[in-house]
């Protein structure tokens, strides 16, 4: 049977879903933030809640990502998205409402609001991209950056005298009671992608049920930052990322708050 | 116990096509295909980028894994089964 014959539309098993747009995405070749974009859109399209969500975009790299996901946007300042999502799902309680940071705006200049934002238990979904480095910007040090990583900033490697341990913010968050599920997971394989996918999807569902934040922190590669190959980028990561962010559910309450505060 | 092996013998068959200017030529797709079908093209798109394409195309089951890992959304799978 030839190519041509196979490649007609009743044979199709996946492609591009048309919540995404089709505007060339400006990530670095084999960039984690473009196949994040697309399960999110994914997740939009199989639960039909695209005309009721709204996404925050961050600052840093994927400050772009309205230009890329058909749904409503909002562009917060630099590590204040969970303060603006608190907001429009306060405003619009039936919608759902999820914020896009990275580890430079999350875990650093953006601990405060996310941190109350996790305490006050808002009814939103945070993907967290954690590539231990601020991508945009040239590759400089992040609070998440590894002991011993080589950046701009730590030309001869992070040394904790000097700058400090990494930070582990997502086992931080899930101490708090405001925080109905945590994760933390990866896309480097097509069996990481669809893990990925189920929690993001289990996250949104979480905001449709007013459980809570849902707390998805997606572990992922900066080959730029890291000044390796896409492909090195992905072994690096399961070689020296995941010792220290092990994949797997942190938090799972299958309470509601309301239902954990009558106990 | 009696183990009851369900054996069947069903065969697929797949193809891909991909978006040439969309692809960027990162390659995280060639080294997930379990049956070595994809490569990147010695020719270049219009940014300069060595695009994707099927380098021995009678080996595709449409597994859809280069599609699932792929970061700029330019796979698209398809399926027959003979």
């Amino acid at each position: 049977m030839d190519v041509n014959d196979i490649i007609q539309p009743e044979n199709k098993v996946y492609g591009k879903t048309p919540v995404l747009t089709d505007t060339e995405m400006h990530y670095c070749p084999g960039c984690s933030h473009g196949v994040v974009h697309k399960i999110i859109a994914e997740v939009i399209e199989d639960m039909g809640i695209q005309d009721k969500t709204i996404g925050i975009s961050p600052v840093g790299c994927a400050v772009f990502a309205y230009n890329y996901l058909h749904i409503d946007w909002q562009q917060a300042a630099h590590g204040r998205a969970p303060a603006a999502a608190t907001a429009v799902k306060r405003l619009y309680p039936d919608k759902y409402v999820f914020t896009y940071q990275g580890d430079g705006d999350l875990a650093s200049i953006g601990t405060a609001e996310i941190m109350h934002a996790c305490n006050r238990g808002e009814n939103i979904v945070v993907i967290f991209i954690n590539n231990a480095i601020y991508g945009m910007t040239g590759g400089q040090m992040a609070p998440t950056t590894l002991i011993g990583q080589v950046t701009a900033t730590t030309p001869y490697g992070r040394v904790v005298e000097l700058n400090g341990y990494p930070l582990r913010i997502t086992e931080l968050l899930a101490q708090l009671s405001g925080v109905c599920y945590v994760t933390r997971q990866a896309v480097h394989t097509p069996a990481a992608v669809r893990k990925a996918k189920k929690s993001i999807q289990k996250a949104f569902e979480n905001s449709g049920q007013r459980k809570g934040l849902s707390f998805v922190e997606i572990v992922g590669t900066c080959n730029s930052g890291w000044k390796l190959s896409p492909v090195e980028a992905n072994q690096w990561m399961v070689e020296n990322m995941f010792p220290h962010y092990p994949l797997g559910d942190i938090k799972n309450e299958e309470l509601g708050i309301k239902d954990w505060l009558k106990q | 116990m009696k183990i009851v092996i369900k054996s069947f013998i069903m065969a697929l068959k797949g193809a891909i096509a991909v978006n040439t200017e969309r692809c960027k030529g990162c390659g995280v797709c060639v080294v997930q295909c379990p049956t070595g079908v994809i490569a990147l093209n010695k020719n270049v798109n219009t940014k300069g980028y060595n695009y994707l394409y099927m380098a021995n195309p009678v080996a595709c089951t449409g597994c859809t894994n280069c599609a699932t890992v792929c970061p700029d959304a330019c796979i698209t799978v398809y399926r027959v089964k003979i």
